[in-house]
């Protein structure tokens, strides 16, 4: 049991840079819950990720301790109440700082990829 | 509250979960798949809900509430586990926390809790202070009543009050009796701020002399003697012949200085002579802080109106000075002994941490290898020692609860147990403090014990420990095992040599002559009718008719009255000068002194060294005669005979028959020298600050002074039966003409010895369970830190044994490690020995400086025990089969 959680931790880990910047992202044009904002990443990114719900259920939850979104439970017409999230103020700051964080971090991986155009441009 | 929050949004979080499964399906069947099908898909997308719950769950930071419930649990199955051990380091903890919380409870009832009454903190006592001997012996004094007057009429900052206290006898209604009363001015309750039980305080008007005779019962008095009726009020009680009439009942348990008074009357109604003028101070004057008004003000002005005294009335008050200090309530000499018994269980508390870490490291270093197989699979280090402290702390808090338990049960019986009158005992029980304290020592305990094995927790070197089999043990455990058992042994040293020399110092004292026949002696205190008090002339007549009737009696052999009784309360301490040329009182050598009749020395037994006693020719107008015991003939005259010299004794009640106190010059003749007697007690008297005594007949006190000398007077009975045999028939023959003479504290003298020493042999009585607790702990201890080490030295003394060492061998190895801590353990047990004899011998009375000696009879009988102890697992060591050791590798 321990060793199975160990394993789901360390992936949570391993995504959570990105993973909180997406769900922030998502968030940013309307409310969503958990369900309806796995698909949204999944559908935007042209099916190529997929969340892993082991991790987005933590990080939802992570996000909301740090005020960076809010839940809030909503009635549906399926039956069970939905529990939605909802981009904060700070939260809304949070990612123009991680979105300036995965720009530069990409532009550098860039440049370490394509070494040969940096020379030329030298 | 925060449980069932958690429960919530644990079901929200599962709500949420399953929504999302369902929301997961809808969509599948949407796209054509079987409901069947799609809740599989859903579930298959999803993973595992219980472990995503789970680390959903560690998100909202609530993770160390969960962790610690965890090893709540872990800790009670592994208990479980081990019945023998958790009952073992329970009863041990138990009876340390139990001990130490019976005896914190009395400290803090008796010393640390404030006076009972509102704003303790704004009350304060007025005392005055003179720089002579007096202040020295007796502490600080008390204060004239006129002097207390004045400080009442021009203090801005104080509301004073003030009280003193009386004895006399009751006479109506019901038996005579003897009471003790409090005078007290009419403020005095409102000053305390407890409103009286029933009626009403004094009133302004009736402090002064000619008012109308008003009194206040003690409430426990007026349970006893009224049965707490209502309609005492108004009804009359007779006290010292004078008719009062009830108007109220104090306050339930209200006391201040000494015990609970039985009667309260107005202090200004007493005209006694002693009251107006201002060389006696017999007032305790108690005092609250005005609103606005600070300690500082209050003492600044109070100084103030001290040093206007002081020159207003050179003659009486010249060096007097007035003092204010907070009250503190009267707790008598019992503070270094309680302090002393805290500090005693204190060490038996150590010492059961101590044993109890020592199993607990035992029980952590064979769990090693599933401490670091649990560090291998990601636990962290500091989750491992959280978990062993929780085990600890959970251990030392069950250990708590039931010493609580036990404090609970045995503080009433403790309390019967002490010797004499325990002050303020009422006021202790097991409160919030007390709770607070016993919490915090076990939880601190549980931390104590714990902390060596829980640091223990592997942090390096994992595959080393889980490579190595349980044989090899590292060097710094065996070390720290040995620390434990040698501080225990160090503190049940300082026990038993604390209980060694009491128990010396009490043999001692038990064999030393108290310096007077102790046996078929009778003391008693009497009350004369307060018919006989009111004319002094007449006083030594009815002290007279009272020894001639008693000598009636049948079994009486002699009586005498005399006012102090050895070894008895009852102290008058005179400072005396062997020339004319008397120095100020500081100066002066000081003596306890006594007056007597003639039989005196027949009565009590005390050898007639040399000269003679006194004698029917020695009265007022004759020469003044007193009788020296040769401790005072040999420190006032050397080896020189003191027979036929004089001593001055300017402050004795001289025989000039004048209303004042006027300084003696007249010389004492002294006429007969006598043994010295113990009055002190058998323990104390030899350490006493004053030893000197002298004798002078009751029948040249002067006429002013009869009335007052009357009121502390005793008689002393020799018997030719068991004295107490004789205290009814003495009691009819006594009661006098209006039956209203009173005998009261009669004692045999056997028990006024035996008392003497009942403090010493309290002391012994504990420090003895104290030491054989300590003994018992520490021999546990020895024993299972062997047999630990000796288990996990089977493989290797197996090798030894096929080597070819012999079992006497192996025995002596186990032996010797145990005798390296012994030896050790003792050599700082002596040394801190040292230390406590040092405290002891300040504290108890009559301690003899025995440390050294003692040790050494005590330290065979240690190291006796502990090898006895060591005896089992060496021999268990010596019969190792050396093929199975081997074979276990």
């Amino acid at each position: 049991m321990s060793k199975q959680k160990d394993r789901y931790q360390n992936r949570t880990e391993l995504l959570q840079g990105t993973l909180d910047m997406l769900i922030l992202q998502t968030l940013q044009w309307a409310p969503r819950h958990g369900y309806a904002l796995s698909k949204a990443i999944r559908t935007n990114s042209g099916e190529i990720l997929k969340v892993d719900t082991g991790s987005l259920y933590p990080a939802l939850h992570r996000l909301e301790r740090k005020g960076w979104i809010e839940a809030e439970w909503k009635a549906s017409d399926l039956g069970p109440r939905l529990r939605v999230y909802r981009l904060t103020k700070a939260g809304k700051r949070q990612l123009v700082a991680e979105r300036s964080r995965w720009e530069r971090l990409t532009a550098a991986i860039t440049g370490i990829l394509n070494p040969a155009e940096k020379e030329n441009v030298r | 509250m925060r449980w069932t929050f958690w429960e919530r949004r644990n079901k929200e979080l599962q709500e949420e979960i399953q929504t999302h499964l369902l929301l997961a399906e809808c969509d599948g069947m949407e796209s054509g798949q079987t409901e069947k099908a799609a809740r599989h898909a859903a579930r298959r997308e999803f993973g595992n809900v219980g472990v995503t719950e789970e680390v959903t769950r560690d998100m909202w930071g609530w993770r160390w509430a969960v962790d610690f419930l965890q090893d709540l649990r872990y800790a009670i199955r592994s208990f479980r586990h081990r019945p023998g051990f958790v009952a073992v380091a329970l009863l041990t903890l138990a009876l340390g926390t139990g001990a130490t919380t019976l005896m914190f409870s009395l400290v803090s009832g008796v010393l640390l809790k404030p006076l009972p009454f509102p704003e303790p903190n704004r009350l304060v006592a007025v005392n005055g202070h003179t720089d002579a001997w007096n202040t020295k012996i007796y502490g600080e004094q008390k204060v004239a009543y006129l002097d207390f007057l004045d400080c009442q009429r021009e203090s801005r900052s104080l509301d004073l009050a003030a009280l003193v206290y009386n004895n006399g006898t009751l006479s109506a209604p019901g038996e005579p009796q003897y009471v003790n009363y409090f005078e007290i001015s009419p403020e005095l309750f409102s000053v305390v701020r407890v409103p009286v039980a029933q009626g009403r305080a004094f009133l302004p008007e009736e402090d002064r002399i000619g008012a109308t005779p008003v009194a206040i019962l003690g409430y426990s008095f007026w349970q006893r003697h009224f049965d707490g009726r209502a309609d005492a009020l108004g009804s009359s009680i007779v006290l010292e012949q004078k008719q009062y009439t009830i108007v109220g009942v104090a306050p339930a348990g209200f006391r201040l200085y000494g015990d609970e008074p039985d009667v309260y009357t107005p202090l200004g109604q007493d005209a006694a002579g002693y009251l107006r003028n201002r060389t006696a101070q017999p007032v305790h004057v108690v005092a609250r802080l005005r609103l606005d008004a600070t300690l500082g003000q209050a003492q600044a002005e109070i100084a103030l109106t001290g040093s206007h005294l002081a020159r207003a009335f050179a003659d009486t008050n010249a060096g007097r000075s007035l003092l204010v200090k907070r009250l503190q309530p009267d707790v008598g000499d019992t503070r270094p002994t309680l302090w002393l018994l805290l500090g005693a269980v204190g060490l038996v508390l150590l010492i059961a941490c101590a044993n109890v870490a020592s199993l607990m490291l035992a029980r952590a270093v064979s769990r090693e290898r599933e401490l670091a197989m649990r560090v291998a699979l990601g636990a962290s280090r500091s989750r491992l020692v959280r978990q062993c402290l929780t085990e600890s702390a959970l251990l030392g808090v069950a250990g708590g609860l039931l010493g609580i338990w036990l404090a609970a049960t045995g503080l009433h019986p403790f309390l019967t147990f002490w010797p004499g009158d325990l002050p303020r005992a009422e006021e202790i029980q097991l409160d919030w403090r007390v709770l607070m304290f016993a919490l915090g020592v076990s939880v601190l305990s549980g931390l104590l014990f714990g902390l060596a094995p829980a640091l223990r927790a592997p942090a390096r070197n994992l595959e080393q420990i889980l490579r190595a089999s349980a044989r090899t043990m590292p060097g710094s455990s065996r070390r720290l095992h040995s620390a434990f058992v040698i501080s225990e042994i160090a503190l049940a040293i300082v026990l038993l040599v604390a209980a060694g020399m009491l128990g010396r110092t009490l043999l001692h004292a038990s064999s030393l002559s108290p310096g007077l026949d102790i046996h078929n002696l009778l003391v008693m205190r009497m009350a004369l009718s307060p018919a006989s008090l009111t004319d002094p002339a007449r006083i030594p007549a009815a002290w007279q008719e009272v020894i001639d009737r008693a000598r009636r009696v049948p079994g009486v052999q002699s009586v005498t009255a005399v006012d102090i009784v050895p070894m008895r309360e009852g102290n008058n301490q005179i400072g005396y000068w062997p020339t004319p040329s008397v120095p100020p009182q500081d100066k002066q050598p000081v003596a306890l002194a006594s007056s007597a009749t003639p039989d005196f020395l027949k009565v009590m037994g005390i050898p007639l060294l040399e000269g003679r006693f006194f004698d029917e020719h020695d009265r007022l107008g004759s020469e003044l005669v007193i009788v020296v015991d040769d401790v005072l003939a040999k420190s006032a005259f050397g080896g020189q005979d003191a027979l036929g010299r004089s001593l001055w004794i300017p402050d004795m009640p001289c025989a000039q028959t004048t209303k004042t106190f006027v300084a003696c010059s007249a010389p004492y003749k002294i006429v007969g020298v006598v043994g010295h007697v113990r009055y002190w007690g058998l323990a104390g008297d030899d350490q006493a600050q004053v030893r000197a005594q002298f004798y002078y007949p009751f029948a040249q006190v002067a006429l002013p002074f009869l009335r007052r000398w009357s009121q502390l007077m005793s008689i002393a009975v020799r018997t030719s039966v068991p004295p107490l045999t004789v205290v009814e028939p003495l009691r009819q023959e006594l009661r006098g003409q209006a039956s209203d003479q009173v005998l009261y504290q009669v004692r045999t003298m056997e028990q006024l010895a035996h008392n003497s020493l009942a403090m010493q042999r309290f002391l012994l009585l504990l420090f003895g369970v104290f030491a054989a607790l300590a003994l018992i702990l520490a021999c546990i201890g020895i024993y299972g830190v062997l047999a630990y080490l000796t288990g996990q030295r089977v493989p290797e003394i197996g090798i030894r044994m096929a080597l070819g060492a012999r079992p006497s061998e192996v025995m002596w190895l186990v032996l010797r490690q145990s005798l390296e801590m012994i030896s050790l353990g003792i050599g700082i047990g002596t040394i801190a020995a040292g230390a406590a004899g040092r405290v002891l011998e300040r504290l108890v009375e009559g301690m003899q400086p025995t440390m050294l000696s003692t040790s050494v009879i005590i330290i065979p009988f240690l190291v006796f025990a502990a090898m006895f102890a060591s005896l089992v697992p060496a021999r268990r060591a010596s019969r190792v089969d050396p093929m199975s050791a081997l074979r276990q590798e």
